[in-house]
């Protein structure tokens, strides 16, 4: 039976296609409307709403709980000031991704966390013997996520102070209206935008503000399709799609190194000991045959397929999300894993593991399209990510 | 950082002052610190009251490997092989008798079962046969299953088996007995009951777990491991098991090795994953080119080194090897010999097992497994004075008794109420064959297994640093991937009773650590 998130009440009467989706273990709206389109919009234009409750979040406080996550996580967490917050992976001892996140730190010893899959036993059995306690509050606390250029302006009509000064990945308590939340600049969209934290019993009421407050503002309930589209023009990895948990994987194969999904950068090899830590030393000398590109596909190539069929190209409508084979001339080199046409850029965009040499930007590849159950190929060019990068995301 | 050392050996019990001997040996320049006072950690003898020795702890040195005393040229220590080995008390008085000598045991077996006295030959040489192929095991530094080639586990065996003119069939029985629950290996053998029982009492020596517990075969035979193909052998050694520690400490001594008491190690120093010394309660910093511990292995990561520098699924697996203590230990000076059922003195010398049999065994175990000391536990004592006059003035005896079982975690959560009530529960299970034996008590000693994690750095009261369990055995021991004796850390060895082939076999896991931490 999947659940009911706390803001259910408001979002399953505004869900008129019924397009549910299963969010880890949550009812999630996948798109309000019977398509995503008008959501896609709001995030870029105006402001877009989304449930984000089906998150996993934990509380990690005490005098260790710094070094506990220090210890878990890739990134220097001791180098996160208060009111921070760190996108970071964490990887086994084999430096294979577990799963990435968020680290707010609230305060010098809490810090708050945020993950897509179950992580309690994980950081617990990483924590035993360290003044910390860890608490799984992914049931009771309640999260919105409010991105797009009008969010802040919708925030500022509600909040006790003003958002302007709060910097892009950081945080802060803050009462809206009479609401006490916890704001952090984060999302997934690659945007102007906020998450909004509070406990379950305030959800209805925080939910009825912030739609009235972003009326004028064209704010839009938005369902996660909307969201697979912005977050792959922001060039954002999607667990279970991008990449394998090596929880999860089946195969050694199937597992990824952070430097092997363009997560090198989140490496800290120069903190003390951590998760992974050995191996992934090893890793960065030894180099990584696989990079996580962009693939930009040309449209011109793209009509050239589809057209030896007698059709135009049928690349509208949601993000895709299956292995999708690539190669150089006619060797395969690698797979896009997910793509999507992307509306603000009118451009067919693809989230690609390729193959050294073929990785370096500017490479020409091809990418498979099955055209009338046919496989075809249509040029690409492996580019920079993000595709899409608004100065707006970070002032 | 002072004082470099090529090896630091961390413990002087025997383990670690055989690796210490043999490193020393090879010209090393070793240091061996120790936290207590007295050497031989469970090897150690300690005055009981003035003029008194006691075996505190472990009295009876079932198993030594002959070639550490002959390689390292040990010298004043003698060996007293105890005869009869077992004497098993009964409630009628008719007293079950294990001798040294295969006949006579089974001219003593024949009044209890005709049928038990014919196979005991066959019985003795079965375990002769399969512990001769142990003893080859144990010499060895175990493969990694996942590194070698399929065949090696079997070169291995045969190369034991070859050099003791065993064959497949020895190994083949090995194999299948060493996991069977003692009980049903009795059964496979014998019908008298306190024949299986005194037996089967062997197989759950130091372990919590009932005779019925599958893989109590392996404990019973790790016991039988050089001991010189006597059942449940009784060996002392004279003027108490801590001259052996003596000897072997003289043996560090005499080359050039340093031994230090009263020093308690707090950390090992690390620098790129890589052991560089250790630091003492003192604050002192001592450096090494490597560094054996013979700490039990939770001791030496998670304490020393600290589960922050290794890795995850390692810590894992040390955080769940299993103690689980069995034991309270009770020593006794006595003002004279007790009679037992008018038992002739001369069948005291070794072993005493108190009415031994696989049933009460298990119901013993029934009450520890929930939490409780047993309420009918099960005594076996010795009385080394009968064997060795030199260790108490003349008329007095010393009584060195296990009881088990005694769960180190209560369920009440306070060991120290119980302690008075298991020295009542000992006497009153005593008196009941000896009637009076509580007015002969001049002094006792109880130690409970926090006793023995507290004082003697036994964890959970384990006096094997991990139990002797076919999941913690051979090339899983101490932790599976890990039992050539190195550790995640560079320059950091097991060389206690943690690591292969576990404690119980004096000096064994401390030679072949020797032997790995000599290598490059």
């Amino acid at each position: 039976m999947l659940r009911h998130t706390p803001f259910h009440s408001r979002t399953a009467p505004l869900c008129e296609g019924q397009n549910w989706r299963r969010w880890a273990g949550y009812l999630a709206a996948g798109s309000y409307e019977l398509t995503h389109e008008r959501e896609y919009w709001a995030i870029r234009n105006a402001a877009a709403l989304l449930d984000v409750t089906p998150l996993y979040k934990y509380v990690v406080q005490g005098p260790d709980a710094a070094r506990v996550l220090n210890h878990i996580m890739t990134r220097d967490i001791a180098k996160c000031a208060v009111g921070q917050v760190m996108y970071t992976p964490w990887c086994d001892d084999d430096g294979k991704v577990l799963d990435d996140g968020t680290v707010h730190r609230r305060a010098e010893d809490l810090f708050f966390v945020t993950s897509a899959d179950p992580n309690y036993l994980w950081f617990c059995e990483n924590a035993q013997g360290m003044r910390v306690t860890i608490e799984d509050v992914s049931d009771a606390t309640a999260a919105l996520s409010l991105q797009g250029p009008n969010s802040r302006k919708i925030l500022n009509r509600l909040a006790a102070g003003i958002l302007d000064g709060l910097g892009y990945f950081r945080t802060t308590p803050m009462q809206l209206r009479e609401l006490p939340t916890v704001i952090s600049r984060t999302g997934y969209t690659g945007d102007l935008g906020y998450e909004i934290w509070t406990e379950n019993q305030y959800a209805e009421p925080l939910w009825d503000a912030l739609m009235q407050a972003g009326e004028d503002y064209g704010i839009t309930p938005m369902g996660i399709l909307a969201l697979d589209v912005a977050r792959i023009e922001a060039g954002l990895i999607l667990i279970e799609t991008d990449y394998t948990s090596a929880r999860r994987a089946r195969i050694e194969g199937q597992k990824s190194s952070p430097y092997e999904i363009n997560l090198g950068w989140t490496v800290n090899l120069d903190k003390g000991n951590f998760i992974g830590k050995r191996a992934l030393a090893q890793h960065k000398k030894r180099g990584s045959d696989w990079q996580f590109v962009g693939l930009d596909v040309d449209w011109v190539a793209l009509e050239n397929v589809y057209a030896q069929e007698g059709l135009h190209p049928a690349v509208a409508g949601p993000a895709w999300r299956q292995s999708t084979p690539v190669y150089a001339d006619d060797k395969w080199v690698g797979y896009g894993s997910s793509g999507c046409w992307s509306p603000i850029l009118k451009k067919y965009i693809v989230l690609a593991h390729i193959q050294a040499p073929y990785n370096e930007i500017g490479t020409n590849l091809n990418l498979e399209v099955t055209v009338e159950h046919k496989r075809k190929q249509a040029a690409a060019t492996v580019v920079k990510t993000p595709f899409y990068d608004p100065a707006r995301k970070k002032k | 950082m002072k004082n470099n050392f090529d090896a630091i050996i961390i413990g002087a019990g025997l383990n670690g002052l055989t690796t210490a001997a043999y490193l020393a040996k090879a010209g090393h320049r070793v240091l061996v610190l120790e936290a207590r006072q007295a050497l031989g950690g469970t090897a150690v003898t300690e005055e009981l009251a003035p003029g008194v020795l006691c075996d505190t702890l472990v009295g009876n040195l079932t198993g030594f490997d002959p070639r550490i005393a002959r390689e390292l040229g040990l010298s004043g220590v003698e060996f007293i092989g105890a005869d009869p080995s077992v004497h098993a008390l009964q409630p009628d008085g008719a007293g079950l008798t294990l001798w040294r000598d295969v006949g006579k045991t089974a001219e003593g077996l024949r009044p209890f079962s005709a049928r038990d006295a014919d196979k005991w030959g066959a019985f003795v040489e079965r375990v002769a046969r399969v512990s001769g192929f142990m003893e080859a095991l144990y010499a060895a530094t175990p493969p990694r299953p996942n590194e070698v080639k399929s065949e090696s586990l079997w070169t291995l065996g045969s190369l034991g088996l070859k050099l003791r003119g065993l064959g497949k069939t020895d190994l083949y029985e090995a194999l299948r007995m060493l996991p069977i629950a003692i009980a049903d290996w009795m059964d496979e053998w014998f019908e008298n009951e306190t024949l299986k029982g005194v037996l089967a009492a062997g197989g759950v020596t130091a372990l919590m777990q009932g005779p019925l517990a599958t893989g109590t075969t392996l404990n019973f035979m790790h016991r039988q491991v050089y001991g010189g193909g006597v059942i449940r052998p009784t060996r002392y050694v004279r003027g108490g098991i801590g001259k052996l520690a003596d000897a072997l400490a003289n043996v560090v001594r005499a080359r050039g090795g340093e031994i230090r008491q009263g020093e308690r190690v707090v950390r090992i120093t690390l620098k790129d994953d890589m052991a560089t010394g250790v630091v003492l309660q003192n604050g002192e910093e001592l450096a090494a080119r490597r560094i054996g511990s013979s700490a039990d292995p939770h001791t030496t990561f998670l304490d020393l080194v600290g589960a922050y520098e290794l890795d995850a699924e390692f810590v894992r697996a040390v955080r769940t090897i299993k103690y689980r203590g069995a034991n309270v230990k009770l020593n006794f000076l006595l003002d004279g010999l007790p009679t037992f059922h008018n038992t002739d003195p001369s069948l005291l010398r070794g072993t005493i097992a108190v009415n031994p049999t696989v049933t009460a065994l298990e119901r013993a175990y029934d009450d520890a497994k929930y939490g409780s000391v047993s309420e009918n536990p099960y005594l076996e004592f010795t009385i080394p004075t009968l064997a060795d006059s030199s260790r108490a003035p003349e008329g007095k005896h010393v009584m060195s008794a296990w009881l088990q079982y005694a769960p180190y975690t209560l369920k009440t959560g306070d060991w120290r109420p119980e302690t008075e009530r298991v020295r009542e529960k000992a006497l009153g299970i005593l008196s009941r064959y000896a009637p009076g034996i509580e007015s002969r008590v001049l002094e006792s000693q109880v130690l409970t297994p926090c006793d023995l994690q507290e004082t003697y750095h036994l964890r959970e009261g384990c006096l094997t640093q991990g139990a002797v369990m076919l999941d913690q055995f051979f090339f899983m021991r101490p932790v599976p991937g890990w039992a050539q004796y190195q550790t995640p850390i560079a320059n950091l060895y097991l060389c206690g009773g943690g690591a292969h082939p576990g404690g119980g076999v004096a000096g064994a896991a401390g030679r072949n650590a020797a032997r790995e931490m000599g290598k490059g």
